[in-house]
């Protein structure tokens, strides 16, 4: 008996459920991003901040899946180079540009609430310093991967630096942390979460709206690499094959 | 054993012999040094308050400078696949020249700082921190470094990438080699931790980095 996993090594299996998953998927994510909008506008005000304060049901959700991001690389990395499954490094291709844009949403939006309330754009906070390196990071696994041209050792090389980076982004975190500006978690920790239901309801839903827009995003990157690399190699084929050489495999 | 200090040896007796590396990087850590009291302005107060994170910014830079031909040369003139093949595991080789670029950037870096620290005004009082802070930190930039250095190894304009690539690792290590020395300039009890953090970091990244290096070397080996 094969798991899932095992039976989506085959990128044809792969092709044939991410087709049917997807609609549903996208579909979910544009109804979970309504309601949840619909839900945070008619939320409570904050009675200090005001309508700002609205800023986080989009600045905490993409906060959580530009780490959520990061792990979904480091696994699919992990999946790569330990059980050389043809599609982790699908998976962690199509991954990278998507955390790194929730990442970089997660930056701006922080950025636009800090202004109001703190009166300035960015400040040398823990929080936003972490995420920052975050960025970075992935802006490194991005531009390693681009500057190799073997696309196989390229998938592998930004394998390694994408696990040692799981190595240190608790360091860089914790770092960073000592006294900050930013409010605690409040909803992502032990015990009852400190945030009002009023409030936890609206963000609960964004947070899955944009899982599940993620997880869209992730299932049409990976389509697309695949068919991408399917052209690639009968493209190959069919130079070599006009150009009289003996015709290799296809990869 | 022997082995191993043959490639320690070999790449001491390379960086004495060429004598450019090591000179280019104490030069550019002098030229930056120099740079920014020109674009701050001269005051002697800013500058003796803010001469501990240049200097280890310029530390930063100078030892990364170095870092990208770690392997490169090796790899051009085919000796590195010798090494790969020889009884000696890859690791090993790795932690070996990472350790001859602490014994020839790091350690001379980290030693010239003081003197640089004149240029900066730096109080009197943070010289035998900083040296301290700065031996016990850099070896964490050149075994860190070293993974970003193989990772880059084939690549064109390589040095550049390695600096995206690998200063925002270096971010913990800086962090804590300054609030090591701010800690101890206000005699506050935050030196011991910070500096027993940044030793960590630095011991655990002798220990583990050398086996993402080899790693990725052997991928570009095959």
């Amino acid at each position: 008996m094969q798991t899932l996993t095992q039976r989506l090594a085959n990128p044809t299996r792969f092709m044939a459920l991410s087709a049917r998953v997807l609609p549903w998927l996208a579909g979910l994510a544009v109804v979970l991003l309504a309601a949840g909008l619909v839900m945070a506008l008619a939320s409570p005000l904050d009675y200090q901040q005001g309508h700002a304060a609205k800023i986080m049901y989009v600045h905490v959700p993409t906060a959580w899946l530009s780490i959520m991001g990061y792990m979904l690389v480091a696994v699919s990395s992990f999946g790569l180079l330990v059980f050389r499954h043809p599609l982790a490094d699908v998976s962690a291709k199509a991954a990278a540009p998507i955390g790194a844009a929730f990442t970089f949403i997660c930056l701006v939006t922080g950025s636009l609430w800090g202004k109001p309330m703190w009166g300035a754009f960015w400040v040398w906070d823990p929080r936003l310093t972490s995420v920052l390196i975050l960025f970075f990071l992935y802006l490194g696994l991005i531009s390693l991967r681009s500057s190799i041209e073997d696309e196989a050792l390229a998938g592998k090389l930004t394998a390694v630096l994408s696990i040692v980076g799981i190595v240190i982004v608790p360091v860089i975190k914790f770092s960073v942390d000592w006294n900050s500006l930013h409010q605690p978690a409040s909803v992502m920790r032990l015990g009852a979460p400190t945030i009002h239901a009023s409030l936890l309801w609206p963000l609960l839903v964004m947070a899955g709206g944009m899982m599940a827009l993620f997880g869209a995003l992730h299932l049409k990157g990976m389509r697309n690499e695949i068919l991408r690399r399917r052209v690639k190699a009968l493209r190959t084929v069919e130079v070599e094959a006009s150009a009289g050489l003996a015709r290799q495999p296809a990869e | 054993m022997s082995a191993l200090s043959e490639v320690l040896r070999r790449d001491l007796v390379l960086a004495w012999r060429e004598g450019g590396t090591v000179g280019v990087a104490l030069g550019f850590y002098l030229i930056v040094v120099t740079m920014l009291p020109l674009g701050l302005g001269p005051d002697l107060k800013l500058l003796s308050r803010i001469a501990p994170g240049v200097l280890w910014v310029a530390l930063l830079l100078a030892a990364l400078l170095s870092l990208g031909r770690l392997f490169e040369t090796d790899l051009e003139d085919g000796s590195l696949e010798v090494m790969a093949t020889g009884p000696v595991p890859l690791e090993a080789v790795a932690a070996a020249k990472s350790l001859a670029h602490w014994l020839t950037t790091g350690l001379p870096l980290a030693v010239l700082a003081p003197i640089l620290g004149l240029l900066l005004n730096l109080e009197p009082d943070a010289y035998a921190v900083l040296v301290a802070t700065m031996l016990a930190g850099t070896p964490a930039i050149s075994f860190i470094g070293a993974i970003g250095a193989a990772l880059t190894v084939r690549t064109r304009r390589g040095g550049l990438l390695l600096a995206l690539l690998m200063l925002p690792l270096f971010v913990p290590t800086l962090i804590f080699g300054i609030s090591a020395i701010g800690a101890a300039l206000t005699s506050s009890d935050a030196f011991g931790p910070s500096f027993l953090i940044l030793s960590a970091i630095s011991l655990a990244s002798v220990a583990l980095a050398p086996l993402a290096a080899a790693a990725a070397l052997r991928l570009q080996l095959q």
